[in-house]
């Protein structure tokens, strides 16, 4: 664009769009914010949001089922709502561990109605599901100190027996986000000297986190067979005089019988607790590797001699050229 | 302008160049500084004279071409390219050679390039590059790249001694891929300012290598026991493994 073309709104869109989903845990408000001002934040904001809340509790554009309270929230993405609210409401979600909504906390921002019935699944389907989140829960409050989940019933909702294929879909989200930010200091105008004086605590908070999985459960009558497939993904980001980011992935693959609801949910949680905690430990093994051989590969922290460069020697070595050169330019 | 600045340092790191192309067609009236204070991964170019790589920046670019340390020549050429003083390039080809010795001893291959010039107020400037590239020998990186960026101002020459700053940029990016531990990637930049007065008598080149070589170790010892080490952390926090988990357990 050095011709110095104006963008049309629609390119500024998907630029703000990228620059949103490229921004690490917890930041996106910070990124929203960082945006210059010709953009047009609104549209932004409106294309994101559908992406923090999961897609599995969407009814449509602007309504979210939370399955376990059995109430739908009206997030109003655009309409009416002043850029300072979205703000608020954009803080509020991405606080939020991201995929799963606080209803609580979103009362301010939303609508609560009860959901009606045939938003909710049938009660064959709620057993399954239901049982599983009381597993879910039970594990996720043991494995993640800050973590939530949430079950949702993403294909057969109206089945009211066996007989017939459906799924489910778990998400689990832990995040942790640092209080304070870069922006700390000159946000509330501290002098410089007070700011080093806390800068202990507030390196403690410069970083950010996440963990989350997805797993989607396919309950298959006539096989009674239930395939699990899972995706999990793991976010920091570290500021502090740098710009340091860890981002993983990895997909697991697995399956049980299908039995009773309680047993199905059992097995499937036992499942899922068993992958995560093999992921955790191949993190820290990646981790291990990582000074002593990855990190090596790079740049060593010793020469290959294992002593610290000869700057002197090298030196010597070509002062005959030197002195030649030194002649050259005639001192 | 800050604001801008505030989004790069929240972008992943190897996405920086996309972001940085983004806010240039958003932002053009701060485009060149915002090419001033991004740092962007190098670029290398073959010297088709002496068969050698160097590495491409703002301080070996006149116009659209590049001048090579190896040759002094500009590609695409230049007729009328700016070139250093021949004591300045004295000093450059010196530079360049000691320093190819030095990047081989610690980073094992890859490419550096040294660039010198004059300063407007008697003293000079002189740009030490290198990027490594590449797959590890040691059998766990997939992908993985160093960029270092030292710039160093040498002021003139008083009482046989010299005020040096050096201003340090590096930026890596390191993946590991495999079926058990899925896609593990850190990636980062991070910069650091040092500033001595040292005397000549050596020469400003032993000055500068060990300036260079103490920052080089400091800003490695960063990345691996603090920025690693705290995104580590951070995973323990979201999930603490077993034996932090059973130490706990007993006390709720």
């Amino acid at each position: 664009m050095s011709d110095g073309e104006e963008l049309s709104d629609r390119q500024k869109r998907e630029i703000a769009v990228w620059f949103l989903s490229n921004a690490p845990a917890g930041e996106i408000h910070y990124v929203a914010k960082g945006k210059p001002p010709t953009l047009p934040l609104t549209l932004a904001i409106q294309l994101y949001n559908p992406i923090i809340i999961t897609t599995y509790g969407e009814l449509n554009k602007n309504n979210y089922l939370d399955p376990r309270t059995a109430q739908v929230a009206t997030v109003d993405h655009i309409k009416q709502v002043m850029l300072q609210t979205l703000h608020v409401l954009i803080l509020v979600l991405v606080l939020m561990p991201a995929m799963h909504i606080n209803i609580e906390s979103l009362k301010n921002c939303t609508k609560l109605r009860p959901a009606a019935d045939e938003e909710l699944p049938s009660a064959y389907i709620e057993d399954f599901r239901s049982a599983l989140d009381v597993e879910l829960s039970k594990y996720v409050g043991e494995a993640y100190p800050k973590g939530v989940c949430a079950v949702y019933c993403t294909s057969g909702k109206d089945i009211e027996g066996p007989g017939a294929d459906f799924g489910l879909a778990v998400v689990i989200s832990a995040a942790k986000r640092s209080p304070q930010n870069f922006c700390f200091r000159k946000k509330f105008d501290i002098p410089m000297r007070s700011y080093f004086i806390f800068n202990f605590w507030i390196r403690l908070a410069r970083i950010n986190g996440s963990w989350r999985s997805i797993w989607t459960l396919e309950f298959s009558d006539g096989l009674q067979f239930v395939e699990i497939k899972g995706k999990i993904q793991v976010g920091a980001h570290y500021f502090e005089e740098g710009n340091v980011q860890l981002d993983t992935n990895i997909d697991c693959k697995d399956s049980t019988i299908l039995q009773s609801p309680e047993e199905c949910a059992v097995s499937i949680t036992n499942i899922i607790r068993h992958h995560e905690s093999e992921y955790l430990s191949s993190l820290e093994e990646s981790y291990l590797n990582l000074s002593d051989a990855t990190f090596k590969d790079l740049r060593r922290k010793l020469p290959v001699t294992r002593t610290l460069f000869p700057w002197h020697n090298t030196l010597a070595l070509s002062l005959t050229r030197d002195l030649t050169k030194e002649l050259a330019i005639g001192k | 302008m800050e604001a801008a600045m505030d989004l790069m340092r929240r972008m992943p790191p190897g996405r920086a160049e996309t972001a940085l192309n983004a806010l240039l067609s958003l932002i053009p009236d701060h485009s060149l500084d915002l090419l001033s204070q991004v740092d962007l991964p190098l670029q290398v170019c073959m010297d088709k004279e002496s068969v050698k790589e160097y590495i491409l920046c703002e301080y070996n670019r006149d116009a659209d071409s590049y001048r090579s340390p190896w040759s002094n020549k500009y590609d695409p050429p230049l007729e009328d390219g700016t070139v250093p003083s021949q004591e300045m390039r004295n000093l450059e080809v010196e530079a360049n050679d000691v320093f190819s010795v030095y990047r081989d001893q610690y980073y094992e291959g890859g490419i550096s390039s040294v660039y010198i010039w004059e300063d407007e107020d008697e003293g000079f400037i002189a740009c030490f590059l290198i990027k490594k590239d590449g797959q590890g020998k040691r059998g766990h990186m997939q992908i993985g790249s160093w960029d270092a960026i030292h710039v160093i101002q040498v002021g003139p020459e008083e009482e046989g001694a010299a005020h040096y700053c050096l201003n340090s940029t590096v930026m890596l990016s390191l993946t590991t891929d495999n079926k058990q531990s899925g896609t593990f990637n850190l990636s980062g930049s991070i910069r650091r300012q040092m500033s001595m007065t040292l005397a000549v008598a050596d020469g400003h080149l032993v000055n500068m290598g060990k300036m260079i070589e103490e920052m080089e170790g400091k800003l490695r010892n960063s990345l691996d026991q603090v920025y690693f080490g705290k995104t580590r952390e951070m995973v323990c926090t979201l999930r603490p493994p077993p034996e932090v988990l059973n130490r706990r357990l007993p006390d709720s």
